[in-house]
């Protein structure tokens, strides 16, 4: 790579920013060789790609987006093949509330432009993959994005420069031989490369992506179709009312997505098939490594199924090859098939990206996958991120991540980290006296659509400041990343920390579980760390966990083990407002943590204390004392005596020298209001080792 | 018995010796200088205090000597009084100021001088004594620097005991020097006062006093950490000795005899021993888990190792650990755990259920019964159908268009939130009153429904009110969430703020209350800011501290030409503030020396302070805020004039500058008979004067009710008050507010549900069930609790699965058993 070579030759940075301008005016950018300076470039102008474009421009970062189609979201121009988006479009949910709407709407981009919501672009529950092209493009237009279409960007290496933010720079050089300079890399690119199998005869296999999607095509056919996946499962479903039969064969079993909550695998809308297979309506599934698979056509041009092992055999005559029927006379595929496609989904290109970016793919179930950490940030090169569906090793097979309404909240959560990496800016949080946590969280996980569709990957985290009286709230921090967080966000984690999570049961779901038994749903508060459904949890720590912690946390647990935990029972309505259910439990749980009182008070009781008592309970303190107490009405007061919980001053009529009365436990009721018992809080069970 | 058992330990200072000029612990022999420099014996110790004569003063520093010379003496510390009086006197008898101190000496050296204050008690007296003498043997750092570097250079060579107090010479700080007397020469003390090293070592509960203990003499890499064990009790002497007893004991030992007969150091100080069961077969494993579960129950329990193979005593088949009480009586425990988590869970958590006994049965706590009022009461009230259509709703759509268009105050509140919902209550009350007369726009947002509009107002926390008038910035209301206050704060806002006086004659009018005749009844008070035509800085500064003030009081501003006139006529220099008290019908005037925006709004609100107020639920917060004792007059209706005419006449003698003097009318503040009632226990008769001292010490005074409220008798009792002659009635109670009830602990019930898995099947089960069971239904005053709050919401148990109750049962019986 010349050019990559070439470029530490011009030194100045003055000098790079000059030519930048001048190739962002000219007309003819292609023409000059020195390498385009960006701070940030973004490979891909699809939903992720754009998501980071929007981010970035409202921050005001030197950014440009790189595509190599004409017009952003190319994938769907093309895909899914018979057009129908699964990811839901939910225009109703009864409810205003903006955010809590985004829990139920799966294709919208975030931005501050209402009209750039996806309910204004489709109708459908389940919309065609063009309005979802035409809504990239208005997203990428109306908001002025930068991108650069018609850019295919050949070649990224490593350009190692001290000065450069993370110590080298990206070279990127497009199909014209342009080089950009990138102080980060984000890609976007998707999963753009499908799989594919290679066993004898995979020749005769049609592909996913140019396979005939007109039914006639397949009329009185026998289909056999590899995979399993909602591509296998949407090909069937257009054809099987037109077919002899299908056969679906795949290495692992179905996974339908609502016995898995994740909604990559086989979703209700496809599964047409199923019925059909086990009503006995000659459609049906079967499980067989792809890889030991041979076939093998025959002089009428039907396919027949075999084994690799016999292909070995050496006899290259079609009809001399042994199939399995010869010795088992009842296995299963033995009929010949019209067709083969294959349907085995896609994986990451990486065939652009130079060794020196050390970018590998993932384990081997996240194969299709780069590497990354938490954070998205490639494991190999500081500085490079991985964005969208290809960044969904993080939480494939658990979360969100790989789809748009998941993906729109890790790359915000991105972006943050890199406004705090390189400008500064901390982690976008807010300040409230320590009365108004309970508040702070119930409002989150009752609207918060980040927590919600990303659960179990981005979590809230509260801060505790100045000896627990004020605590910062931070929305949607990278969970795994809990150990870095003073680096990530830059706020100080000095006084003990709350993580908001959204989880659902933990032996609740899988692929083979049974979902609909008969005591799922957990009613009472007492036994909510019984919940199943997805529900919050909040976990409680006195100190920052180090990074041992998180990595050799207990198994199944997606934090380490806390000081203190608690469950807010799962709700019907995922409404967790109800003042006894869900508010009181939590609020005793962040008492017990904070070793605190945090009970409201009208302004009267707080003047009692005020007068009767040395110290006052916070919500005296941080509301009464500050001349911000709750007066309430006489109908509220009235309540109160009735309840026993307000001061009464009838009774103390009545009770003129009843001695016996403990001065400082005024309330009738007997319940404490005064200073209760010292409950010895959670602190009580420390260990230090 | 402790202390006798140190001197065993250090005997390099001779005590026998002493014991024979000194046989008096009571009462330190009294010598003259010559004398007691002729008894000092090379090497030894001895704490002298010179004293002149005897004096109050010195009295009580002298039984605190006397009381300490006991202690010190089992630390081989003889305590001697010199009179410097009786005959010549010695340089160390000084002169009179330096007659309160004592000297520390080691044979005829001095060591150290004490001012006698330091030396306070017992406590302290002994704490410092030895902290001089221990000089060598606890360091005192300040740093985590220090304490690093007394860590590494300790790795492979020792260990240390680390400290943490929060003054020199608490009762702490005195434990920690006795045990560094008797462990001082085996381990480094280490000790601090400063919280941010604790806190920078751990994140514990830094209130108070900590000691760790850090094993370094195991640590050969020296790279490596030492661990730091904790101490969890309290720092007493007895403890620390425990303490450091475990940590010096073996980590594990290895036995061959029946575990009922073995004997450790745990067992003699109450801590149960933990058996790991292993086997010859798989001794490098069993040790290596042994020494892991030994590591985490450091200081909690004695671990052993047992082979099953070199063991005459039957253990039975699928047993890996026996765990046996300290107690007595305790059975032996086999048990089956398959992991490290759940041995120590075990152990700890039969100790925490142990000191935490009051809590074992969750349900008897009514820990799902409301105990917040404001959430209570709300609840309560959530049939009742509010007037709402007095206000306005905005939405995401319509809230942009509406604040523009007309002065406008907002209300944003969630409707799942209490203390807003109460508030909202108020605000449509206000709305009620103003109904057709206000030109301000009543609004509100419910902030559930329209999350983003409050997010883009910056609210992020409810109640808030924002006043939004055009071309302006909008206002946060920060007053009182209650009718009144609110409704003041709108009436206020309807002038601009200062109010711009056009002529001499409408100032007139304007101080005398005559210009805004319908808000007098809103502020009391009026301000009137005089400038000459060119002081236009000072005229800044004061607009905007008027702005500032905006809604709480009233403000005016004149500068025209002819402003001398109303200067001279109110004898101030410009630039001045006249402040009109409508009530009293008077007008002050305060030349403006200072005019920054800050002061002015500070010589504005002191001003609106009343020297005798009427104390209110309102207005108490604001009287607070001056920090002195409360001079409360407690009067059934409105006040006695003689009385109120007594406490104005000693205001203006200065007699009460120390005091904020008020009163309270029971018939208007009727939670004042609450505070009497903390006060007496009953309702005294009234009136009655009270002082209370809120900020320091809590001390509650009362005025004899059998003398008149008369300037004499007052001013006499105020002073035997400050001379410390009266004595209090009351302490007030200085508790913290701690969490009124406890939290479900959903950590323990999944350690439980994982451990019960493992622990299944006892046959004693069942019965220890049914003690339990019968136990439960004994304490009838908290059966009547539940009875009278049914009342209040409490959830139904739903269906609850059947494995989960056997769980609970088989929890409460571990519990019992243990």
């Amino acid at each position: 790579m010349g050019l990559s070579a070439a470029a530490p030759l011009w030194g100045a940075p003055g000098l790079l920013l000059t030519i930048a301008l001048l190739l962002a005016l000219s007309l003819h950018p292609a023409q000059t060789w020195a390498p385009v300076h960006r701070d940030y470039c973004v490979l891909g102008a699809g939903p992720a790609g754009l998501q980071m474009a929007y981010f970035l421009q409202r921050a005001g970062r030197d950014y440009m987006v790189f595509e190599r189609a004409p017009g952003p979201g190319s994938f769907f121009m093309r895909y899914p093949r018979h057009r129908k988006l699964i990811s839901i479009n939910k225009r109703y949910t009864g409810k205003t509330n903006a955010e809590f709407n985004l829990r139920h709407d799966w294709n919208s981009l975030l931005s501050h432009d209402p009209r750039l919501l996806f309910r204004h672009y489709s109708d459908a529950y389940y919309p065609d993959a063009s309005d979802m092209v035409r809504y990239l493009s208005d997203f990428a237009e109306r908001l002025g994005l930068h991108v650069l279409y018609n850019t295919t960007i050949a070649h990224v290496t490593l350009n190692k420069d001290r000065r450069a933010w993370n110590g080298h720079y990206f070279i990127l050089t497009d199909h014209r031989g342009q080089a950009y300079q990138c102080s980060v890399l984000l890609v976007a690119t998707g999963l753009p490369v499908p799989n594919q199998v290679d066993f004898p005869g995979s020749e005769y296999v049609d592909g996913y992506e140019s396979v005939s999607v007109d039914p006639k095509d397949f009329v009185g056919q026998n289909v056999l179709i590899l995979g399993r996946g909602n591509s296998a499962f949407e090909t069937a479903e257009n054809i099987f009312s037109v077919t002899n039969f299908i056969h679906m064969l795949s290495r692992s079993r179905v996974r339908l997505s609502w016995a898995t909550h994740y909604v990559g695998d086989l979703r209700a809308i496809n599964n047409g098939l199923l019925d059909t297979y086990q009503l006995k309506s000659l459609d049906g599934l079967l499980e067989s490594d792809l890889t030991d698979l041979a076939i093998v056509k025959d002089h009428q041009g039907k396919f027949h199924i075999t084994l690799k092992l016999f292909m070995e055999a050496g006899n290259q005559s079609s009809d001399a090859i042994p199939l399995p029927q010869d010795d088992n006379d009842n296995f299963a595929m033995r009929v010949a098939y019209d067709r083969v496609i294959r349907c085995l989904g896609w994986k990451f290109d990486f065939s652009i990206f130079s060794k020196s970016l050390r970018l590998s793919s993932g384990s081997e179930l996240s194969k299709k996958y780069p590497l990354v950490r938490a954070s998205y940030e490639s494991k190999g090169s500081r500085g490079l991120f991985i964005l969208g569906t290809a960044s969904h090793s993080v939480d494939y097979r658990k979360s969100a991540g790989g789809f748009i309404h998941g993906f729109r909240y890790t790359v915000r959560a991105v972006h943050r980290l890199l406004e705090q990496r390189h400008h500064g800016v901390a982690w976008p949080s807010t300040e409230h006296p320590i009365t108004h946590l309970a508040s702070a969280i119930i409002r989150r996980i009752n609207e918060a659509s980040g927590l919600y569709q990303m659960f179990s990957v981005l979590a809230d985290v509260v801060l505790l400041k100045e000896n627990a009286t004020i605590f910062e709230y931070l929305e949607e921090f990278p969970m795994q990343m809990l150990a870095q967080l003073e680096t990530i966000t830059g706020r100080r984690a000095r006084h003990g920390l709350f993580v908001i999570n959204m989880e659902y049961g933990r032996n609740y779901s899988g692929p083979d579980k049974d979902v609909f038994f008969s005591d799922r749903s957990v009613g009472h508060m007492e036994d909510a760390w019984l919940s199943n459904f997805l529900h919050p949890v909040i976990y409680y720590y006195r100190h920052l966990p180090t990074e041992q912690e998180v990595r050799f946390r207990p198994a199944g647990w997606p934090l380490p083990r806390p000081s203190a935990l608690h469950h807010v029972v799962e709700d019907f309505l995922t409404d967790w407002t109800a003042p006894v259910g869900h508010i009181l439990p939590l609020r005793r749980f962040l008492e017990n943590c904070l070793d605190t009182d945090l009970r409201g008070f009208y302004a009267e009781s707080c003047f009692l204390f005020a007068l009767t008592h040395q110290k006052l309970p916070p919500f005296c303190q941080q509301g009464y004392l500050r001349t911000q107490g709750l007066v309430g009405t006489e109908s509220l007061r009235q309540h109160g005596v009735e309840s026993g919980l307000l001061w009464d001053s009838a009774i103390m009529g009545q009770r003129q020298g009843a001695s016996e009365q403990q001065p400082g436990n005024h309330r009738p009721g007997g319940h404490p209001l005064a200073p209760g018992p010292p409950v010895s809080p959670f602190n009580s069970n420390k260990e230090e080792l | 018995m402790m202390s006798s058992s140190f001197s065993v330990f250090r005997a390099g200072i001779s005590f026998v010796m002493m014991c024979i000029f000194y046989t008096s612990a009571v009462d330190s022999p009294e010598l003259s200088p010559q004398k007691f420099f002729s008894t000092l014996q090379p090497g030894k110790a001895t704490l002298v205090y010179f004293c002149q004569a005897e004096s109050p003063r010195t009295s009580m520093f002298l039984e605190e000597l006397n009381e300490a010379a006991k202690p010190l003496q089992d630390y081989g510390i003889s305590v001697a009084k010199v009179n410097c009086v009786t005959e010549e006197t010695s340089r160390y008898c000084g002169s009179e100021k330096d007659m309160m101190k004592a000297y520390l000496f080691r044979g005829n050296i001095a060591l150290r001088e004490f001012p006698t204050d330091t030396l306070f008690d017992v406590d302290a007296i002994v704490a410092h004594v030895l902290f001089a003498l221990l000089f060598n043997e606890v360091k005192y750092i300040t740093t985590l620097g220090d304490l690093q570097n007394i860590e590494n250079a300790l790795k492979g060579k020792g260990n240390i005991a680390f400290a943490y107090v929060r003054a020199i010479g608490t009762p702490e700080h005195r434990a920690v020097m006795e045990a560094a007397f008797v462990y001082g020469t085996t381990h480094q003390f280490v000790l601090t006062t400063e919280i941010a090293l604790l806190e920078s070592i751990g994140p514990e509960d830094i209130e108070y006093p900590h000691l760790y203990f850090f094993h370094c003499k195991p640590v050969l890499d020296l790279t490596q950490p030492c661990r730091r064990i904790l101490m969890k009790q309290s720092l007493t002497t007895l403890n620390i000795h425990q303490f450091i007893k475990t940590m010096e004991a073996p980590l594990l030992t290895e036995v061959t005899e029946d575990p009922r007969q073995v004997s450790t150091v745990h067992v003699q100080l109450g801590l149960p021993l933990v058996f790991i069961v292993g086997q010859q077969a798989t001794y490098e494993a069993d040790r290596t888990t042994a020494e892991w579960v030994a590591w985490r129950l450091l200081g909690k329990a004695g671990v052993l190792l047992l082979l099953r193979d070199s063991l005459e005593v039957d253990i039975p088949e699928d047993t890996n650990v026996i765990v046996r009480r300290a107690e007595e009586e305790a059975q032996m425990e086999f048990l089956a755990l398959n992991h490290i988590d759940l041995i120590v869970f075990h152990v700890e958590s039969t100790m925490y259920i142990e000191e935490m006994g009051k809590y074992e049965d969750m349900e008897d706590l009514n820990i799902g019964i409301q105990d917040d009022e404001v959430e209570e009461t709300v609840y309560r009230d959530r049939k009742r159908q509010l007037p709402l259509e007095l206000t306005v709703e905005l939405t995401e759509e319509t809230f942009h268009a509406t604040v523009t268009a007309s002065d406008s105050i907002v209300l944003f509140y969630a409707g799942w939130q209490a203390v807003s919902m109460a508030f909202l209550q108020s605000y449509i009350d206000v709305a009620i009153k103003l109904k057709g007369t206000s030109t301000m726009l009543l609004a509100r947002v419910n902030c559930a429904d329209w999350s983003h509009v409050c997010t883009k107002q910056n609210v992020t926390e409810f109640p808030v009110v924002k006043m939004y008038k055009e071309g302006q910035n909008p206002v946060s209301y920060t007053g009182m969430l209650g009718t009144e206050d609110l409704l003041k704060f709108i009436q206020l806002n309807r002038i601009s703020c200062p109010v711009n006086i056009t002529s001499v004659q409408e100032a007139e009018e304007y101080l005398h209350g005559e210009l805004y005749k319908d808000l007098i009844s809103y502020s009391s008070m009026s301000v009137l800011g005089l400038f000459s035509p060119t002081m236009t800085r000072a005229k800044e500064e004061f607009t905007e501290a008027g702005s500032y003030l905006k809604g709480y009081v009233t403000t005016g501003i004149y500068s025209e030409e002819d402003v001398l006139r109303l200067s001279s006529k109110y004898t101030v220099p410009l630039p001045a503030l006249l402040l009109a008290r409508h009530k009293e019908g008077k007008i002050e005037s305060i030349p403006l020396v200072n005019v920054h925006v800050q002061d002015i709004v500070q010589i504005i609100t002191n001003a609106s302070l009343e020297t005798f107020p009427e104390i209110t639920v309102e207005n108490l917060p604001i009287y607070l805020r001056l920090q002195k004792p409360l001079l409360i007059l407690f009067s059934d209706g409105g006040i006695d004039l003689q009385h109120e005419k007594t406490i104005l006449m000693l205001a203006k003698k200065k007699y009460l500058d120390s005091l904020t003097p008020c009163w309270l009318n029971l018939k208007k503040t009727p939670v004042g008979r609450g505070v009497l009632q903390a006060y007496f226990g009953t309702l005294p008769p009234l009136p009655l004067l009270v002082v209370v001292n809120l900020h320091s010490g809590g001390h509650v005074f009362a005025f004899p009710s059998d003398q008149a409220i008369t300037e004499q008798n007052l001013l006499l009792w105020l002073k035997k008050l400050e001379a410390g002659l009266e004595s209090h009635i009351k302490v007030l109670p200085a508790k913290e507010w701690k969490p009124p009830l406890p939290a479900y602990d959903f950590l323990s019930m999944m350690d439980a549900a994982a451990s019960e898995h493992l622990t299944r099947k006892d046959p004693e089960c069942i019965k220890e069930t049914d003690v339990q069971e019968g136990d439960k239904e004994q304490p009838d005053d908290k059966s009547a609790i539940t009875e009278e709050s049914t009342g209040t919401l409490k959830m139904k148990h739903s269906s609850r699965s059947s494995w989960f109750e056997e769980a609970k049962k088989l929890l409460r019986h571990d519990n019992k058993e243990l």
